[in-house]
């Protein structure tokens, strides 16, 4: 008997946040949130880094995509705690919010799985 | 006459009319009334001879000890009443001449008195239901001018004396008064200090609206807007970069939903506190309700500004 067969070990967080835990989508990435966060820079110039992005995906691949779609410059900084983190130029948190929702041209991701930052 | 001691400046319009004169006396009355009855009672009034005011005064006197009694009457009569009462009306001048400065008490007795001339035994308790109904003005109430004014002898009835104290208890302690439920904080105030520093100069006073630590409070500041800072003398906290209030704003909105208001009745008055296991805990004084909250996380944040020398 696999350990896949025995019902005990199938997971659920008890320790899960307890206001969204709506069903299994939250049960198992409650703890990885997708970050979109954004800095300021002098002037008012700004810089958009999303945190956190799940490890299915080439973090250059959609930076690619994303450069060519924002129209705006961008890159990945590998960080020691926090992984790989792009960097965007100017403000692309609806952008990029949108762009990881959408079903049909982006990665469709669920919502409540990323939390948008900032002012 | 006192009005002449109120620098007109500070009154409303409506009541810059002179009161000396005898004969204006009759518009400012219907302004302040609001109603348009009113005022064509006064032309009417106005014609009208004065010969019969002591008896008026004498049942209006009566009619106003009677009138404390009667709390409640429905406006909607009252206005029906007035229209009928016009075509009889007289009192005047000399009456409101005796009347000290607030238009106020003169509209009432004069309403009174007119309702009375009118012969309605029903009267006193319009006229006192008029008298509650009118509109107070809020700058009076709150500095003391007016009918409030500590020399000033006219009687004040007990609804006059109760709207007040509820308006200055509004206006004071908000959150004493469970008059409206909305959760209200005072709004951030932005300076900006030089070029790319804003100073958040009530954050001692909203933290402690919030019942929440200032330190607390700024490390969410910080860790939302991505950016650093520091405390001045005066408790004030000093963020680098240019923020506009609207931002910080809507900063302390997104902090109340998250670690202020709580997720079970939405009541805001809830306390942070740290629990066993260096978490913290929000706990809702009004259900008892406790629940965990998120640490504050910094997270990811780029190198801005000059690059310092490259180690290693």
């Amino acid at each position: 008997m696999s350990t896949q067969d025995i019902q005990n070990l199938k997971t659920f967080d008890p320790f899960a946040e307890a206001d969204d835990a709506t069903g299994d989508s939250a049960k198992a990435q409650s703890q990885n949130y997708i970050h979109i966060r954004i800095q300021q820079r002098n002037g008012r110039k700004t810089l958009t880094t999303v945190q956190g992005l799940p490890k299915k995906f080439d973090q250059k691949k959609i930076l690619k995509v994303i450069k060519k779609k924002f129209a705006c410059n961008g890159t990945v900084v590998a960080d020691s705690e926090m992984g790989e983190v792009i960097q965007l130029q100017g403000d692309q948190r609806k952008d990029v919010q949108d762009f990881l929702t959408d079903k049909k041209e982006g990665l469709g991701l669920d919502q409540k799985t990323i939390k948008v930052h900032g002012f | 006459m006192a009005d002449a001691a109120d620098p007109p400046t500070e009154r409303k319009p409506r009541k810059s009319v002179a009161f000396s004169d005898g004969a204006t006396i009759v518009d400012s009355d219907g302004q302040v009334t609001e109603s348009a009855d009113m005022n064509g009672g006064k032309s009417s009034a106005e014609s009208h001879a004065t010969g019969d005011d002591k008896e008026v005064d004498e049942v209006t006197d009566m009619f106003a000890n009677l009138a404390k009694k009667k709390k409640k009457k429905s406006k909607s009569k009252d206005e029906d009443e007035a229209p009928a009462d016009d075509g009889d009306v007289d009192l005047s001048a000399l009456k409101k001449k005796k009347k000290s400065k607030k238009p106020k008490a003169e509209t009432a007795d004069e309403f009174e008195a007119k309702l009375a001339a009118a012969g309605g035994d029903k009267a006193d308790g319009e006229a006192e239901a008029e008298e509650e109904e009118k509109p107070f003005e809020a700058e009076d109430m709150l500095k003391g001018k007016g009918i409030w004014q500590h020399e000033s002898t006219q009687p004040i009835n007990y609804n006059l004396l109760l709207s007040r104290f509820f308006t200055l208890l509004h206006s004071h302690h908000p959150d004493l008064s469970s008059g409206s439920k909305s959760y209200k904080i005072p709004p951030p105030q932005c300076l900006r200090e030089g070029n790319k520093k804003t100073i958040f100069a009530n954050i001692s006073e909203i933290s402690k609206r919030m019942k929440r630590s200032d330190e607390h409070v700024t490390q969410f500041l910080f860790a939302e807007l991505g950016t650093s800072g520091s405390v001045d003398g005066s408790r004030r906290l000093v963020i680098k970069g240019r923020f506009q209030q609207k931002q910080i704003e809507n900063v302390l909105r997104r902090y109340i939903v998250e670690y202020v208001t709580c997720k079970t009745c939405r009541s805001p008055d809830t306390e942070l506190s740290k629990g066993e296991n260096r978490l913290y805990f929000v706990t809702c004084n009004s259900c008892g309700s406790r629940r965990s909250v998120t640490a504050i996380k910094t997270g990811f944040s780029a190198q801005v500004g000059k690059r310092r020398r490259q180690q290693g």
